[in-house]
């Protein structure tokens, strides 16, 4: 279950990315739209040419947004969710000069920034800190003395809060200050191109769009036989706003969130029990990383868990009792035993939302609640035909539940719309878990990598490397960690990287783009790196990677064609 | 660049990749002082298990390389031992044929602990069967980890269960322990079927199973807990901050310092109460001089003697740890203060009522070397259940001390001077007389108590032969 956990605890450096720097890139004096803009005058470098460039065409364009879209139109694109996916989206089609609205049916940002990896960051911020205070033993061999660190719980709640709040209205103010359309209301597909929305209930404003994109997101998955109090039980929605820090917490699931929210609780002085239904914990992990991740994350800390079992039935604590957690084994359903606990948080991964959209009036079946969508994430309809015009990207296809991939699938969408095909490769997206120390990935994993190269017939190589051998690393006191690259030694395609240690999440890049862009192994081992820095830990990888490649490689001072 | 050139090198700065497992002759080692009378049987050595890390406490067996009759040369690889850290190959010290193991794969044990005895030739095979027996019948524990520490880790284990399987527990409402609270009694080797729980719904908290180990609950800065009940009384309960005094020089204070200190504002929150009581010590004096050359100390005699007392007397050796009930400790341990650079430190002497004097004297002299040189274990100075604190030999005629948290009186014992009496039939003469001070708990300890106690310590005192005995 907690396999498709990812969505909301992946990307806050994304969010944060898209909400704030590339606004900064193009946002001019206030005012000023830039909608209607072609896409001539909007490249993505902010030279100040370019900027001066782009404000005498805005001036000239006069209010951009104000031109009808092309064809009779109200809109060239109207996308439905204003979660990152969708803003994404919003923030390339004004690049491209397309007419744009995007509507909104609850806050702006969606479930990353006002539910999920936005202010969990902010809560695994101060667990990080707490942590490293508590560490005695950390302190001590760095030559610190720290005595009885506390924290106060409502202004660590404040906090995530305050970061939510600002990064929600970083978002807004982006899209307002590019002219992008913000419709309030539910957004309901009522025919080919037309879009109804309004209040639930009173869809009364109708528009027409030469395209459409889904982009409604999810929400927390709840097995049937829980019951949400809100209080005891409860919800990552609920558990971001740390209205309580209880002594004994049963984490459901042990996912990217679970592990998570595991490590802010036992960082404020809460003892875990993680209840999986696979048979090891953290089942999405690469298993070496995944047992090292046991080693590091779980077992020193206050945390048990009981894997091969489902949570078949969680009573929220009234009446003088706990909270009561009926164990049955995943296999057999048999009961196993009751737990009793002060609260449980449910990660048991996300479900998308994809309700009340009409998709029955263009006939198009989801499939678990997802909508189903090809390469191009153009939706399928029943027959298994692609429905012009109408696209879904984000959690509400389920193909990468990631804030991050969505708004990388609706860059995709808006290229193919304007005239460039398109397909996102999804194996060059990374995912990381903002544990302490951080766990990040990109690629496949060693079995998955194993199991492709049996099928088709090449070779696989494992490159590893210790964070113990890293300078950096040692300067802070923390070579915990591991690196391992899984490549072909024939070709020196890298296939994944997985990487768990300090900072592990900001590492990962380097190899993620690598993928993206087709650089082999021989190549990027020219590529230099700073010294002391922990990026010198795939520094290490590259370098020890054996590739039997015949041909040249070339110098990364030359241009390197992807 | 990269301090390690080996690609994959998880222990290329700290530790050698392969670690040797020092194999030390069987009862040789003085750590265990019961065990100091065992003949010593030197061709057949123990293999244990090997400090991996600096924060290692206990190792896992992933496997053993070699197996039972096995014959091993020195250098081989013989375990697969999993750290906190990582996997290590550990190799053995000597050759030898792996006559028992006692940890089989997939269980731990603890740094030090025994994992295997190598016979160094056929015929010490029998023998070190015989030992292992020994060892997993009666393994030698710490005198504070009472009856739980019958079944320890030699004990054959059921077969090795997947790792996976979180500790077993019972069903229903009775028995629930908390993760660390498990974590810890395993760590400890507390059964938790015989663990009363104190927590929310009576579940047995990480503090019942302290307790229960004869630890006493220390103070954690990790727990964080102040604020998690009332976020606002986080702050530390701290004496207003006095403005700075200009010129002044402001040294913080060492984390012993602020234990030290956080232990004494709490005693505050005790309604402490005296009573002093005059010694004479001439008989005492006497019996020191004959038995000094034994290595017996002064402090191990008072110790002693308090031990015997206490033993009458248990509710002086009791607590009160809720306010509400009294605390009946099962064993008698003294704590001592000791004075060391920067600091104060109470190691403890265990049983001391059970123990003689002159293994007392062995155990109170190791305890004083780790003090020095700040190695004692949590358990070696945080297991008191009385304390005793002697200023005498500064001269010091009389003080009192400060009641620590978690026992129920402590005595301070003041210098021995010679002293005009009176006996009751009026004659004067000359004796050495020391004043004892009793500060005790008096929601647990009434005056009359304390007194009986100290008639019962005169006693003991003035009429030493008992000590030796």
């Amino acid at each position: 279950m907690s396999l498709s956990a990812p969505s909301a605890a992946a990307a806050a450096a994304v969010a944060s990315g898209a909400a704030s720097s590339r606004p900064n890139a193009i946002r001019p004096a206030a005012g000023l739209r830039f909608c209607g803009l072609r896409r001539e005058a909007l490249g993505l470098r902010s030279s100040p040419q370019a900027v001066a460039a782009r404000r005498s065409v805005a001036a000239a364009a006069t209010a951009g947004n104000g031109a009808a879209g092309s064809g009779g139109f109200d809109y060239d694109l109207v996308i439905i969710g204003a979660g990152v996916g969708g803003h994404g989206a919003a923030l390339h089609a004004v690049e491209k000069g397309l007419k744009t609205a995007i509507i909104e049916g609850d806050v702006v940002g969606g479930t990353c920034v006002n539910r999920g990896c936005v202010p969990s960051k902010a809560l695994l911020a101060v667990s990080g800190r707490m942590r490293e205070l508590q560490d005695e033993h950390h302190m001590k061999s760095l030559g610190l003395q720290v005595s009885l660190p506390g924290y106060d719980r409502q202004a660590v709640a404040d906090h995530a809060n305050n970061l939510a709040s600002k990064i929600r209205s970083n978002l807004t103010n982006s899209m307002k200050a590019l002219g992008v359309d913000i419709l309030t209301g539910i957004g309901t597909i009522v025919g080919k191109q037309k879009v109804r929305y309004g209040k639930v209930g009173f869809p009364d404003n109708e528009i027409t769009a030469r395209n459409i994109i889904i982009a409604t997101g999810s929400i927390p998955f709840v097995p049937k036989g829980i019951e949400i109090d809100g209080k005891t039980v409860f919800t990552s929605d609920h558990a971001l706003k740390l209205e309580s820090v209880p002594d004994w917490i049963a984490i459901v699931g042990s996912g990217y969130i679970g592990l998570e929210f595991s490590d802010v609780y036992t960082a404020l002085g809460s003892e875990v029990t993680f209840v999986e239904a696979l048979d090891q914990l953290m089942p999405g992990f690469d298993p070496e990383i995944g047992k090292l991740a046991q080693r590091i994350l779980i077992n020193p800390r206050k945390i048990d868990y009981h894997t091969g079992v489902f949570a078949s039935k969680i009573t929220p604590a009234k009446d003088g009792k706990p909270v009561l957690i009926e164990l049955i084994d995943a296999k057999t359903k048999e009961h196993k035993e009751t737990l009793e606990v002060d609260a449980a948080l449910i990660a048991t991964g996300r479900a998308p939302f994809t309700k009340g959209l009409g998709l029955e009036n263009i006939n198009v079946v989801t499939q678990r609640g997802f909508v189903p969508v090809d390469d191009r994430m153009q939706v399928m309809d029943a027959d298994g035909n692609v429905v012009p015009n109408l696209y879904c990207i984000g959690d509400a296809n389920g193909k990468l539940m990631l804030a991050h991939a969505a708004s990388a699938q609706g860059i995709s969408v808006v290229e193919q719309i304007s005239g460039r095909d398109n397909i996102l490769n999804h194996l060059s997206i990374p995912a990381a878990c903002f544990t302490h120390p951080e766990i990040s990935m990109v690629g496949l994993t060693e079995p998955q990598a194993r199991e492709k190269a049996d099928k088709e017939g090449f070779e696989v190589s494992v490159v590893k490397t210790s964070f113990k051998a890293n300078t950096k690393a040692l300067a802070e006191n923390e070579g915990d960690g591991l690196a391992k690259m899984i490549y072909r030694p024939d070709t020196g395609e890298i296939l994944g990287v997985h990487i768990l240690g300090l900072h592990a999440a900001d590492l990962i890049h380097e190899a993620s783009n690598a993928i993206a862009l087709g650089t082999r192994v021989q190549d990027i081992k020219f590529a230099v790196h700073a010294h002391p820095t922990l990026s010198e830990v795939l520094d290490e990888l590259f370098k020890a990677a054996k590739v039997k490649a015949a041909g040249v490689s070339h110098s990364v001072n030359e241009p390197v064609a992807a | 660049m990269a301090t390690a050139p080996a690609p994959f090198s998880l222990s290329a700065s700290t530790v050698p990749a392969r670690l040797r497992a020092a194999a030390v002759p069987a009862g040789a080692r003085g750590r265990q002082p019961r065990r100091g009378r065992m003949v010593v049987r030197a061709k057949i050595r123990e293999i244990f298990m090997p400090a991996l890390s600096s924060t290692m406490t206990e190792g896992k067996i992933v496997s053993w390389a070699a197996s039972e009759g096995d014959r091993v040369n020195k250098g081989d690889a013989v375990v697969v031992v999993e750290s906190d850290k990582a996997d290590m190959d550990v190799e053995t010290f000597h050759d030898g044929i792996v006559a028992a193991v006692l940890v089989p794969a997939g269980e731990s044990a603890p740094v030090g602990a025994p994992i295997a005895l190598l016979a160094e030739s056929e015929e010490e095979v029998p023998l070190a069967l015989a030992k292992a027996k020994e060892l997993s019948n009666g393994q030698p524990q710490q005198a504070a980890a009472p009856a739980p520490a019958e079944d320890a880790l030699a004990t054959p284990p059921p077969p090795p269960t997947p790792a996976a399987a979180p500790a077993p527990v019972s069903a229903g409402t009775k028995g629930i322990a908390s993760p660390q609270a498990k974590n810890l009694a395993k760590q400890h080797r507390v059964d938790l079927a015989k663990v009363t729980g104190t927590g929310p719904y009576g579940r047995i908290t990480p503090e019942d199973v302290e307790a229960a180990a004869g630890m006493q609950p220390k103070p954690k800065p990790a727990a964080a807990s102040p604020a998690v009940a009332a976020p606002s009384a986080a702050a530390v309960p701290q004496a207003a901050v006095l403005p700075p005094v200009p010129g002044a020089t402001v040294v913080p204070f060492t984390t012993m310092q602020a234990a030290v200190s956080k232990n004494m504002v709490e005693s505050l929150a005790v309604p402490a109460f005296r009573v002093g009581y005059p010694i004479v010590t001439d008989k005492l004096d006497e019996l020191y001089e004959k038995v000094k050359p034994k290595g017996v100390t002064m402090t191990v005699l008072l110790a002693k003697a308090a031990a015997m007392a206490l033993a009458q007397h248990p509710v002086v050796n009791a607590s009160c740890r809720d306010g509400k009930s009294f605390t009946y400790n099962s064993n008698i341990n003294i704590a001592v203060a000791v004075a060391i650079d920067g600091g104060l430190i109470t190691p403890v002497l265990q049983d001391a009522d059970k123990l003689d004097i002159y293994l007392l004297s062995q155990n109170w002299k190791d305890l004083v070397k780790k003090a020095r040189a700040k190695q004692l274990q949590p358990n070696e100075y945080s297991s008191g259940t009385f304390t005793l604190s002697n200023l005498g030999m500064f001269g010091v005629d009389r003080f009192d001390a400060i009641l620590p948290p978690g026992q129920g009186a402590i005595m301070a014992v003041g210098a021995s001077k010679p002293t005009v009496v009176a006996d009751k039939d009026g004659f004067f003469s000359v004796k050495s007389k020391m004043l004892v001070n009793v500060t005790a708990d008096h929601r647990i300890v009434y005056g009359a108590d304390l007194a009986a106690f100290l008639q019962t310590f005169a006693k003991i005192i003035e009429d030493p032969e008992s000590l030796t005995l």
